[in-house]
């Protein structure tokens, strides 16, 4: 039995990756801190993440200002959006095939 | 891909998906206490309207209005006041417990659904008060607008808010036909109901 692991996505390959790809799906938008305290990592470690969903174009980055202060939001787009129903569609393959 | 990452990897997915979106650090608590002020408010309440026990007479000896819907007002602004001020000390006691942040974007998305209906009641019986003094619509109102608010409020939530919701809405809409009984509706709706869904939601989620 063939076990689909090429149906994975490598852009979700790391969990931290996968996580803000999962609050994004669910909300609208989401700012830089909100999601730092949320998957309780770093400044640098979320920003290259961010970065590396840009890169593939699964989200889309408004960056605007409150008062003086930078205010930059995130959002999925819709290519992010079956890319990451792909994988869990892939992961849910993965675990089935496990159990049986 | 070992088994146990990819269960690991959908239980995260799971959980972020519900707490990036909802505020889930409501104080099952602070529903059983707002429920327990509301009782002793309309126990006093009623002490107040009824002339047995009130006071509220003027020097020829006649039932003074003026006194009695400032008392009445009193009583409410406390009661109202003592349960916002429990319910946010003892969410943000609940959610320094669970590690999670009391303002985010959850609790901002309950608290600006929950405005819209509350404001909107609440001008809706400025309007009838004021400019036709018709107290009746205030039991109802209040019930039923405070229930659309909780009906609202599930999907930022606990879902189980939106039953309290439910029934806050259909208890007004029969304060509604019984004019007169307004205060054990009150009583009822914001007192007992409340001590019944907050236990319920203690046992639930608080423990």
């Amino acid at each position: 039995m063939s076990i689909p692991f090429d149906k994975l996505d490598k852009a979700f390959e790391n969990r931290v990756r996968l996580q803000i790809m999962s609050v994004l799906v669910v909300n609208e938008r989401y700012d830089f801190n909100s999601l730092k305290d949320l998957l309780g990592v770093t400044d640098g470690n979320l920003a290259s993440h961010l970065k590396g969903l840009e890169k593939e174009e699964y989200i889309l980055v408004n960056k605007s200002f409150v008062g003086r202060k930078p205010n930059t939001t995130y959002e999925a787009t819709d290519k992010g959006r079956s890319a990451f129903n792909a994988h869990l569609d892939a992961l849910e393959a993965l675990i089935k095939q496990r159990v049986v | 891909m070992e088994n146990n990452q990819v269960q690991q990897d959908l239980a995260s997915i799971r959980n972020l998906m519900e707490r990036s979106s909802k505020f889930l650090s409501l104080s099952g608590l602070s529903g059983i206490l707002a429920g327990v002020y509301a009782l002793v408010g309309a126990y006093l309440a009623y002490r107040v309207i009824n002339p047995f026990w009130s006071a509220t007479y003027d020097q020829r000896g006649e039932v003074d209005d003026l006194l009695i819907i400032e008392k009445l007002l009193l009583i409410a602004v406390v009661v109202l006041g003592a349960s916002l001020a429990t319910g946010l000390i003892l969410s943000m006691r609940k959610a320094r417990r669970t590690g999670q942040k009391f303002w985010n974007a959850g609790s901002k998305a309950l608290i600006f659904n929950m405005s819209v209906p509350l404001l909107t009641g609440g001008a809706l019986m400025l309007v009838f008060v004021w400019q036709r003094e018709y107290w009746g619509i205030v039991a109802p109102a209040s019930l039923i607008f405070y229930g659309l608010a909780l009906v609202g409020a599930g999907n930022y939530t606990y879902k189980g808010v939106q039953y309290l919701g439910i029934n806050e809405i259909l208890l007004g809409l029969i304060a509604a036909i019984y004019p007169g009984y307004g205060l054990y509706f009150w009583a009822f709706g914001f007192g007992v109901l409340h001590i019944v869904y907050g236990s319920f939601m203690y046992i639930k989620y608080d423990r």
